[in-house]
């Protein structure tokens, strides 16, 4: 049952078939996440324009199914988002692949919300967590967020 | 002993693990402990605790002596010629440490050469990597073949007249392969060249002559031993422990100390600074006992078949790629599942209590060289038997059927 709440279909898809993998030619902002505890990458490419908003957004890297998803499910849902809704996104997923049982961002539509939650299975297992932020992580400090000094589960 | 009803002497699989009977396929990382070492720990603290080394009432005699008495123990296991020689640290890693400070300290210099394999687990790595920066020391690694191998002509070719150490592992906690550490010991004796062996794979499943393998340190890690975390031995040539420096400072490793200097204490003491792992060390002597009682040869065959009798089962299944196929090979299969990452095995295996590590293994070197960034590893301990090998093949099956 706990396997089956981890490795769900919308996963073993986005794991599989990852959405836009590779690099892509005029990005202007990229970085790397890393998991020292499995060598797992997965670098993000965006193009940012003047307004702060992500024109295009890629990624490369290898892992898991659930890094490979997690990263997959995120690029689709940041395209066309701009900055300050980027990081709102961002730490209301975090803040639920960590604790939150659900997504509060309004700026998510319902169809990305049933998506995201989709990996909240790895809340179960605290050593995957890691695998489910990588991306995130990337995305984070491509967009150059800091974090928050008070709270270090916080982009700000 | 019998090994057939061996896992009774272990505590843990008399527990459910999360309602599952332990498959446990990770000694390579840390082994079980046996009731034995348990209690050992739990009577030192509850009948007879005290520092060692130190006061003189009837607690501190009575725990010093027992200290002492595993020392002894240790170095009748590994055969060294005197107790003295046996170091008792925090880890294997702060063995070789140990060796990398000390030894780096005194004799090496801009240029000199620290000859490593590709095998090595970061711990017999990242000591020597700090010698680049502080003494400008080149750090070569002798190449691993198609086959999971370091042979000895391959270290041969990479010696050279610039080469003042050789730290080479016993036995490669990825690909399993056992290295031929007596016979390059002997060439690089010839070259007045010392060695050292990270023994963490070796010490807990095969059988130790020092005086016979003639290597000039050897490190063990005491926690892969069926013994306490938090407890490691450097075995070192009483030459090498009376010319080297000491390492860490502190009580009970120094002779006089007045303002104007210090002078430092005997063999062993010079090198076991503070308190040490009292209880721990006490605890370990069962651990050796327990081994004796099995007998090393008798565990090391039992294992060996285990591993023939693994491999065979992996082999047949047609998604699984064994890594490594090494001339004399240990417990170890590492493997990858076609389509699945080691990651998602080793937590889908888990779910049918099967433990196994998925990742580098604290050997990226080797890995980047397989291509891979992770891999899956089934190790074995003395614990372990055919059904185990039978439930992880079947729990493999699993992983790809998930992933079908």
């Amino acid at each position: 049952m706990d396997l089956k709440e981890l490795y769900q279909e919308i996963i073993l898809d986005h794991g599989k078939n990852p959405r836009n993998l590779g690099k892509f030619e005029n990005f202007n902002k990229d970085a790397e996440g890393y998991n020292p505890l499995c060598g797992d990458k997965v670098h993000v490419y965006l193009k940012l324009n003047e307004d702060k908003e992500i024109e295009d957004i890629s990624f490369e890297g290898h892992g898991c199914a659930i890094s490979m998803a997690s990263a997959s499910i995120m690029t689709e849902l940041m395209k066309d988002k701009k900055n300050p809704e980027v990081k709102e996104i961002l730490n209301d997923f975090l803040d639920m692949i960590k604790q939150s049982p659900e997504l509060k961002s309004q700026l998510i539509k319902e169809d990305e919300k049933t998506k995201l939650m989709s990996l909240s299975g790895v809340k179960r297992y605290p050593m995957r967590v890691k695998c489910a932020t990588i991306a995130w992580h990337a995305l984070a400090s491509a967009m150059n967020y800091k974090k928050d000094e008070n709270n270090s589960e916080k982009f700000i | 002993m019998s090994l057939k009803d061996i896992k009774k002497e272990f505590p843990i699989f008399s527990n459910k693990i999360q309602n599952n009977d332990l498959v446990y396929l990770d000694s390579a990382n840390s082994s079980q402990k046996p009731q034995v070492v348990v209690d050992r720990i739990y009577d030192f603290y509850t009948k007879e605790f005290s520092n060692v080394g130190r006061s003189i009432h009837y607690l501190a005699v009575a725990a010093t002596n027992l200290y002492e008495n595993t020392r002894t123990l240790v170095q009748k296991y590994i055969n060294a010629k005197d107790k003295n020689e046996i170091v008792f640290t925090k880890g294997a890693t702060e063995a070789i440490n140990l060796v990398a400070n000390t030894f780096g300290q005194k004799y090496l210099k801009e240029g000199d050469e620290v000859l490593l394999t590709e095998l090595e687990h970061h711990s017999n790595y990242v000591p020597w990597h700090y010698l680049r920066k502080s003494n400008g020391v080149k750090i070569k690694f002798a190449e691993m073949d198609e086959n999971g191998d370091v042979t000895l002509e391959t270290i041969e070719k990479n010696i050279t007249d610039k080469t003042k150490i050789i730290a080479i592992t016993h036995l490669s906690n990825v690909t399993g392969a056992i290295l031929p550490v007596k016979e390059i010991t002997k060439l690089a004796h010839s070259k007045n060249i010392p060695v050292l062996i990270d023994g963490c794979q070796g010490a807990p499943h095969l059988k130790l002559d020092m005086q016979d393998l003639d290597c000039d340190f050897y490190a063990i890690s005491c926690h892969k031993m069926y013994g306490p975390t938090g407890l490691g031995i450097l075995y070192a040539k009483k030459k090498w422990l009376e010319e080297l420096p000491p390492y860490q400072g502190g009580g009970g490793m120094i002779r006089e100390v007045k303002k104007e200097g210090i002078t430092f204490g005997e063999l062993p003491n010079k090198y076991e600074a503070g308190t040490m792992a009292t209880a721990q060390v006490i605890a370990f002597g069962e651990s050796i006992k327990f081994i004796n009682k099995i007998g090393i040869e008798n565990i090391e065959k039992h294992e060996r078949e285990l591993t023939v009798y693994g491999e065979e089962v992996l082999r047949k299944n047609n998604s699984v790629k064994l890594i490594g196929n090494p001339k004399d090979k240990g417990s170890v299969l590492s493997f990858t599942l076609d389509g699945v990452h080691p990651h998602d095995i080793a937590t889908i295996l888990d779910e049918d209590g099967v433990a196994i590590r998925a990742g580098h293994h604290c050997c990226q070197i080797l890995h980047e060289k397989l291509g891979l960034s992770a891999t899956a590893r089934a190790s074995l301990g003395v614990y372990n038997t055919k059904e185990d090998l039978d439930q992880l093949n079947e729990s493999l099956n699993k992983c790809k059927k998930i992933f079908s």
